[in-house]
Formats: C-alpha cells, structure tokens, sequence
C-alpha cells in the first residue's frame, strides 16, 4: 500500500560501455530517462534522430510484412486471443533468430514487393476485362475491324450513337444519298448505340462515309487486325494466365509464412533499437564520457547500482528528489488489491504528497459491487470466467491481469451478497420448482429479502455509505498527520467527525427514524446529551475555524457558515448509497422477469425448451446490463463520495525505459 | 365503478414502462448516433462507446421493474387478480409517477450526456474512465426516482 519512493539515479561512464550499458537499463526496464542537465560546451547531445528513424521504418516494414503474412495465410485467432498476451521467447533463441536479421529484413521487403506485384497483376486484369468489354459488341463480326474488302468491294465498319433498326438506318441513308448503293448489316445494338457495318463499292466509299458522317457515323476506337472472337479468346488466356501468376504469388507469400516468428522478432528489435536511439539522443555526451539521469524506484536502485558498478567502469550516483521535484507515480500493493490500480488510474495517480488509497478503496470495491450485483450464480459465473482466463492465460498483460483478479473477488463478494440476500439467478429456483415440479421450493435467504424488505436493506446501504465516507474522512486526517499539520487535521476532520457523529446520535432515536426503519433505538439520556453537545461544538468549531486563513473576522465567519453548509453535501453523498439497494433490486426483478416470461410455456416438453431458451438468453442479458452498470455505479461511489473527501489524484505514471515490445517479451538469463 | 381501480393500477405500470423506455430509447438513439461517428473514424473503439450507448438504456429497465413489481402487486401476472379499489389504484398510478417522468428527462439527458462522453472517446480513449462518470451523474435521478416508485408501491397495501 504505498507510493513507491523514487530516487534519482545519475550515471557517468566511459563512452566504449555507452552500448552495453544502454542494453543493460533497457532490459532491466526500471529507470525512467529524466535528464536535469543543459547542454554546454563539454556535454552535448547526439543527433539521432536519423537513426532513429530509420529503425523505426524498418520496425514498420516488419510489421507490414507481417500484417500481409495475416492476409495471405492467416493464423487462426480465437476472440480471446487478445488475452493471451505476448509469448516469453529464451535469449538466446531470440538471439539466434536475430543473427539472420538481414536475411529477414530481406523477406520483409520480398513481402510487400510480391504484394505490389500481386496489386499491378490485378490491374492488369482489370485492364485486359476492360478492352473485352469494348470488344464484346463486335464479336459477332467474323472478319477483322480493319479488313480492307475485296478489289470492288470495301467494308467500313462503325457506330451510331442510339438504338436503330436495318430499316431506320437504310431510311437516313437515303435521306441523305438517294443514289448510293449499299448493303447494311448490323453487328449488335444496345440501347445506347448501334454496331453495324456498311459495303459499298469501292469508287463511292468516299461518298459513302461522308454520306453516313452526317447521320452521326463514327469509326471504331480501336481497329484490331484480327477477327474479334480469336482476339477475344487470346485476353482470356491470358487472364487465366496472370491469374495463375497471382496463385503463385499468393502460394509464394504463403511460403514465406514460416518466418513469421522471426518478423515479429525483427520488429521487437527494431522498435526495441529505436527506443534505445531516442534515450541516446538525450544523453549528454563529452568527449569520452556520458551521463544518464533518471527516476528509479528506491527498492531497485542498490541492485541496478551493483549490476553496473560491477561491470563497467562508472560512478553510479543515487540521491534523494529535490522538495519541488515531482516524481513519476508507480504502485506498490498487495496481491488482492493491486487489482484495483487500474481503477485509481482512471481517476487519476496519487499526486505528490497523497497517499495512495488502492487498499481502502479495493476492500470496498469488492463489497459494494458484490452488494449491487447480488446474486449467487451470477457471482459464481463472473468469478469462474475470470479464474478460467486467468489460468488460461498465464501471460496475459499486466493491466488486463489485474481487472480480472479484480472482477474474480468482486464475483466471489457477489456470490457472497447473493447468498445472503437468496438471490440465484433471481427466484429461478422457485420459478422452476413451481412450474415443473409441482411444489414451490425455495432457498432461504440467509440475512433476509431485500424485496420483502426494501427500507432495512435502505437502511443498512446508508450505514455502509457512512462507513466509507468515515474511512474517506479518515484518510484526509491520516495525511494531515503524517504532514504534521495538526491544526488542519483538528479542523478539518475532527470537528466534522464531532459534528456528523453528534448528529447521528441525534437522528437515530428521533420519531423519524423510528417511523422509516421500523426500529426504535433508544440511547440513555447521557449518549443523548453527547450527541447534542458534539454535533453544537462541531458546528461552532467549523463556524470559527474553517475559514482560519483570512484576518477579516466577518470573512472568516462567512467561509465557515459555508463549509458548514457543506452538510447538505454529506447528506446527498449518503443518499447516493441507496443505489445500492436499487441496483441490486434491478439485478433480482429483472431476472424474475425473466424466469416468470420463461415459465410461461408451462409444464411440457415444450415448455421446458421455452424456459431453457427465456434463461439463456434473459440472463445472459441481465448479467451483461448488471455487470455494466455495478461496474459504472461502483467507480462513482468510488471516484465521487469516497475520494470527494480527500484525494485528487494528477500524479504522472512511471513510465521506465524498457524493451517495448510488441510481439514477444525475452526471458532475461538469471546472474 | 370499483372495476375501475384495477384500471388506473394498470394505467401506472405502463405509464412507467413507456415513459422510462421512450427516455431511454431517445437516449440510446442519440447516443448511438455519435457512436457511430466514431466507429466509422476508428472501429477499434466499438466496444468502449458501444459501453457508453448503453449506459441511458438503464431508465427503461428501471421502468420495467417498477411495471413488473405493480404487475405482480395487482395480480394480473398469477393470474388471481386482486380487488382493487379506486382509492388504491390512484395511488399506485401516482407511485408509478416519478419513474415515468423522471426516466424520460434523465434517459434523454444522459443520452446527450453520454453522445458528448463518446467524443472524449473518440480524441482521447485512454480516459475510458472519467468518459465513463459523467453519464453516470445523471443516471443517479433516475435511481433515486425508481427507489421512491419501488417503496411506495410495496408499501401500499391492496
């Protein structure tokens, strides 16, 4: 339960080791490169930037490489495949792979150059389809376009734009040359242009197409000097000729499947490089010597120290942080809570000087979420599939593994609240006895029914708010403390324990209460007096003392009126509890809901294939609409009650200088 | 004219079964309107704002609950429909009230709420997060109204 400490660890070195020591903090991954130091004129950056670059394009042509690899000859993924997370590959193995990286970059650029291949055969099909679709008209032509005629006879082959008939086309012709011999025949027509040749003699072609211009004639685009349908044939051989290219291709591609492996290997290499490259370009470097500067987690540092001093020669310089320096955040819990990390960074870190609240906040995480949820086989299936993943996927990565531990105890806490409340699958256990077996029969609830019952269960989510509020409250009184700040811890949390304490002892007896809970609780007139004079002296002392930062004493006043007026505040936050009782009401109707429509089909085979199909499909959508909005409703108790009373978070992740890989993660040999 | 209790009882249900459902669906529509955008700029972000779509469709269950708890009450789902008179049918439609009506402003209003939450999806979708507890506000009306339903229909006798 802690904000882990962090040093800054500052290195100088002689420039021969600059590689190996790189590799060596890369590997380790538990510094993050932070540099104080101005460039002058005896310690001045590298430019890296072109080196860097070109790593990261070849880390980018491994993964295109890799990306078509996919297309051609897809690895089968299961939709959980996205949980198994990256495979744990020997150093050596890794390092033997490696040693053809040249060969290998080599089959990444065959990839994509067979793939650009492949692309231009397919526009050249698309090409070649292109001219048999101009072709297609004149198929029935059994002579070439540019066949010249005979010694009298000549052949003028053309198009009209429009859809004619023999008749129409003789009928304009004589229109235009009475006195012309002809003879017509039309090839095809299509709706938007007529394909025909015309033969007339030799001595009045001339006139002929004049003739025939003037209605609109217009010679065919491409003359081919063969007869079409042979032409036609040809392109189609040679489509089927190109398109067994592509198969080729493709087979090629699919061939080059089994360095696969050793992409991936090659792209973790190179982005792993280009990593190493930006962190270079940072380092001030003097003429034979460099430095390294960074953040380190205070329980690494003596280690890391070791394993450099021991092998290199450097000074290794470990120091306190400065009082204004803002330190990178990591998190340090136990097995059970770091589930909840992820939680608080999506709220936001610890910022300098707060402590990190993961413990509380996980503890009643898995107690309010099981309360809204609040059912037992519903909490069984949430924690069995976690478990399964968990054990299935050993390797899962770091952020998804622990929201799973999480939502495995949420699920156990569920179960747990399920239980109590006799909540499984809803009433489904007396739907069924009822419907198919004749005689109602029930699991009794071990605490009670909260729909039998909804003003106790209000009652209790109430107190268990306060609780949380009280513990939220705490923390700010802890973090006064550890500050020594005593005044404020005085101030601004006792005198509201006093007052929210006093005003407790007063409400509870009061006719009210009585009335709403259906409880009299009765205190002995002394515990009554408390209350009365701890909830007066907290109001006074808040009155006086909340707006202690200001000389004016009307100011003054005025400040405290208003942060008393901060009770109205604590009264919602305490209301915002009873969602509790509603969500976990909304779990168990719906089901019944669902049980009820099931049982509709009555006692019969078919019945029975009706309440199956109503409980699949029903709760399956109850659990998913449920889990979603615990989960929701949960972080906002969360993140709004709890830490509206003493944490803002903003603090910035740590991010180490590490091998950040894609693919596959290397087994580090153990000294 | 006591048959005519049964009748306003009933009018309850479904007055907060259409109402909360109508609130939900306008939320879930304009919701999912802006998650589509997204999901044509970046279908890797389908599941986060298909998550926040859902998130005003809440209403409409909490509708169907109270609905169902009246149903129940009344008898009309067991088949042996009670007595109810005219006095106690009113009262259940007026217990039904503030789930209808506040399940159709605040579904509407966590939909647009919810449209607006997508967009921090969609330029920074690291904060699933905080995207996530703004819709969440507005939900907590409608809960508060669907606990008042709840207790007040159990609580009147019939």
């Amino acid at each position: 339960m802690a904000v882990l400490q962090m040093q800054r660890m500052s290195i100088c070195a002689l420039k021969k080791d600059r590689k190996a020591i790189l590799e060596r903090l890369q590997s380790m991954g538990v510094m993050e490169i932070n540099h104080i130091l101005e460039e002058d004129e005896d310690f001045q950056c590298m430019d890296t930037a072109n080196a860097r670059s070109s790593f990261e394009k070849a880390a980018a042509a491994a993964d295109q490489a890799l990306e078509l690899l996919q297309q051609y000859a897809p690895v089968k993924q299961s939709m959980l495949s996205s949980l198994a997370g990256k495979d744990l590959v020997d150093r050596e193995k890794y390092d033997s792979i490696l040693q053809a990286k040249d060969q290998l970059m080599k089959v990444a650029g065959k990839i994509r150059a067979l793939d650009k291949e492949r692309a231009e055969k397919k526009a050249h099909i698309l090409k070649i389809e292109n001219s048999i679709e101009s072709l297609t008209p004149w198929l029935p032509l059994d002579v070439p376009l540019s066949f010249e005629g005979t010694k009298y006879v000549v052949m003028l082959p053309g198009t009209l734009s429009g859809l004619y008939t023999l008749d129409s086309i003789y009928s304009r012709m004589a229109e235009q040359a009475p006195d012309l011999d002809v003879d017509i025949h039309i090839i095809s027509a299509e709706q938007d242009a007529t394909y025909f040749t015309v033969f007339c003699l030799r001595e009045t072609a001339k006139q002929v197409e004049d003739a025939l211009r003037s209605i609109g004639f217009a010679r065919p685009s491409q003359v081919i000097d063969r007869v079409p349908a042979d032409v036609k044939s040809d392109m189609e051989k040679e489509i089927s000729e190109v398109q067994s290219q592509i198969g080729q291709i493709e087979k090629e591609i699919s061939g080059l499947a089994v360095h696969r492996e050793g992409l991936e290997f090659l792209a973790d290499y190179y982005r792993v490089r280009g990593d190493k490259y930006e962190v270079l370009g940072q380092l001030p470097q003097s003429k034979s010597t460099f430095l390294v500067s960074g953040y380190i987690p205070e329980r690494e540092s003596a280690k890391v120290q070791k394993a450099l001093t021991d092998k290199y020669q450097c000074v290794v310089d470990v120091e306190g942080l400065k009082e204004e320096e803002e330190a990178p955040v990591l998190l340090k819990n136990n097995r059970f809570s770091s589930g909840a990390e992820g939680i608080l960074e999506a709220f936001g870190l610890p910022a300098k000087g707060e402590v990190d609240p993961t413990v509380f906040m996980s503890f009643f995480y898995v107690f309010l979420f099981g309360m809204m949820l609040s059912d037992a086989a519903y909490g069984a299936i949430v924690s069995g599939v976690c478990a399964a993943l968990l054990v299935k996927f050993p390797r899962m990565e770091q952020s998804m593994r622990k929201s799973m531990q999480l939502f495995f105890w949420c699920g156990l806490s569920t179960l747990f609240w399920g239980v109590m409340f006799s909540g499984y699958f809803g009433d489904a256990v007396n739907v069924i006895s009822k419907t198919f077996f004749g005689h109602e029969v029930g699991i009794p609830a071990l605490w009670f029914v909260p729909l039998n019952d909804p003003m106790k269960l209000l009652m209790y989510s109430m107190l268990f708010g306060v609780i949380h509020l009280f513990v939220g409250l705490g923390l700010k009184g802890y973090m006064s403390l550890r500050d020594k700040k005593y005044l404020d811890f005085f101030c601004d949390v006792v005198l509201w324990y006093m007052l929210l304490a006093g005003l407790l002892i007063m409400l509870l007896p009061s006719e009210m209460f009585t009335s709403i809970a259906g409880i009299a609780i009765v205190f002995p007139a002394a515990v009554t007096a408390l209350g009365k004079w701890l909830a007066i002296l907290g109001a006074v002392g808040i009155l006086l003392m909340s707006g202690r930062g200001t000389k004016n004493i009307a100011v003054r006043l005025a400040l405290g009126a208003y942060d008393l007026y901060n009770i109205s505040g604590w009264l919602s936050d305490v209301l915002s509890y009873s969602r509790l009782l509603a969500l976990g009401l909304a779990t168990g109707v719906i089901a019944s809901v669902v049980n009820q429509m099931g049982s509709m089909g009555g006692k019969s085979v078919f019945g029975v294939i009706v309440f199956i199909f109503a409980f699949v499909v029903g709760h399956t959508f109850n659990l998913a609409i449920n889990l979603l909005g615990s989960y929701v409703h949960t972080n906002r108790l969360q993140f709004v009650e709890f830490f509206g009373k003493f944490y803002e978070g903003g603090g910035r992740a740590f991010h180490p200088f590490k091998e950040n890989t894609k693919y596959a993660d290397i087994k580090e040999e153990t000294k | 004219m006591s048959q005519l209790g049964i009748v306003y009882a009933l009018m309850g249900a479904a007055v907060a079964v259409f109402l909360a459902g109508a609130g939900s669906a306008l939320g879930v529509g304009i919701a999912g309107q802006a998650a589509s955008g997204v999901v044509s700029e970046d279908p890797s972000k389908f599941a986060k704002v298909l998550i926040l779509q859902l998130l005003p469709g809440t209403q409409g269950l909490y509708g169907l609950i109270i609905g169902f708890v009246t149903l129940s009450k009344i008898g009309l789902l067991g088949g042996g429909v009670v007595d109810v008179s005219v006095q106690t049918g009113l009262l259940i439609l007026a217990a039904c009230l503030p789930i209808g009506i506040v399940g159709l402003i605040s579904g509407t209003s966590q939909g647009k709420t919810a449209a607006s939450a997508i967009g921090i999806i969609a330029k920074k979708p690291d904060q699933f997060g905080k995207a996530m507890l703004f819709p969440a506000m507005v939900e907590t009306y409608a809960i508060l109204a669907l606990l008042i339903s709840f207790l007040a229909v159990s609580a009147i006798q019939v």
